[in-house]
């Protein structure tokens, strides 16, 4: 066991443990909360911490994304997907229906710790990840594109068709939420365009009028 | 509309230029630091969405219309998948940024030039999309009074 620990840095460990603590604390309160204001900006604060975390294990680009599409945009999405429906949640009376979900839970949660004594250690130098193509692409960075961020490299040059996918796929999340739910929204423009300064009386259904 | 906002609506006038700019240098500093078109599309929609969230819905769509930033997302897409076409019809492969500039091998001007065209279109596309999922949610609510929360 200590020569398990003696390549351990106990800062690391310590911040780590600190990091990891207090998601699994967020996400039980998250869990055992029945306001949905509040559970939204706990999820938010949960994007937050993980970001801080992603920093740690020197993923600063994942955190970067985590930061401003979890804690920003999602926690306002989520505020504006809980206005048009619930404020509260209600616990739900059936008690079969607890015991299905924690088997669920318990059986993903085993599973994934079972997986996760196959992963390699971090930054393991003999890892998939560390020896594979990983290491092409760093020794190519420099003399095909000459820029210093590797990560952008990868993402705009050697992956570039990929990120056209991903490009494709945002794209088209917001033509199909906006398809979904866009008709206040093109009421509330029109209203703006004829310059009218009264709120109509229900949104929704000036809406689906056309 | 109360008095009580004024805090936030002077805090939120100070931080909104910032957050814009920050936006910004996050897009073309992607090529050296974290950072690129994903996140500074999100950073800039955030701050849009801040604006609306102390000025309101309402002058926020006056300023960037709903049909604008459909249209901005639907031109950033356009413009990545053009750097293909563009690359295409300089005789390479698509999104082959060597040939934009039919350059020799040591030079790097279309590598550059071709990342910062698709990430600037990554960038209209994500930050048009954002806004636009943004519009639609809170579009359907006319104003909530302070009493809701």
């Amino acid at each position: 066991m200590m020569e398990a620990l003696a390549g351990i840095d106990l800062s690391v460990a310590l911040l780590n443990i600190t990091l990891l603590s207090t998601l699994f604390v967020i996400a039980i309160a998250i869990a055992r909360l029945r306001s949905l204001f509040a559970i939204v900006l706990l999820a938010g604060i949960y994007s937050l911490v993980s970001a801080v975390w992603f920093i740690a294990l020197d993923a600063v680009d994942v955190a970067f994304t985590e930061a401003a599409v979890g804690a920003g945009i999602s926690t306002v999405l989520f505020l504006g997907a809980m206005v048009l429906t619930a404020r509260t949640a209600q616990a739900s009376p059936n008690k079969a229906r607890h015991v299905i979900s924690a088997l669920v839970v318990i059986a993903v949660g085993a599973v994934l710790v079972y997986a996760s004594i196959d992963l390699p250690g971090f930054g393991d130098p003999n890892s998939p990840a560390s020896t594979h193509i990983g290491v092409e692409f760093l020794a190519r960075t420099k003399p095909e594109i000459d820029i210093p961020n590797v990560v952008t490299a990868v993402l705009a040059s050697y992956r570039g068709f990929d990120t056209l996918g991903e490009v494709g796929v945002v794209f088209m999340a917001g033509l199909g939420v906006v398809m979904l739910l866009g008709f206040g929204e093109r009421a509330l423009g029109a209203q703006l365009k004829q310059g009218g300064n009264d709120e109509p009386e229900d949104a929704d259904l000036g809406g689906l009028d056309d | 509309m109360t008095d009580h906002h004024v805090v936030l609506r002077v805090v939120a006038k100070v931080l909104i230029p910032i957050i814009t700019i920050y936006g910004f240098y996050v897009h073309f500093h992607g090529e050296y630091s974290p950072g690129g078109g994903f996140q500074a599309g999100v950073i800039l929609a955030v701050a849009l969405v801040l604006y609306s969230l102390i000025f309101g819905i309402k002058p926020t769509m006056e300023a960037v219309t709903p049909g604008f930033a459909r249209g901005v997302a639907g031109l950033g897409f356009l413009l990545y998948a053009g750097v293909g076409v563009w690359s295409m019809m300089m005789g390479g492969n698509y999104l082959q940024y060597n040939a934009l500039l039919r350059e020799e091998a040591g030079e790097f001007v279309g590598q550059h030039m071709g990342i910062i065209i698709i990430e600037l279109g990554v960038l209209m596309a994500v930050a048009g999309a954002m806004v636009s999922i943004y519009y639609a949610f809170a579009g359907r609510v006319t104003e909530i009074s302070d009493e809701d929360w």
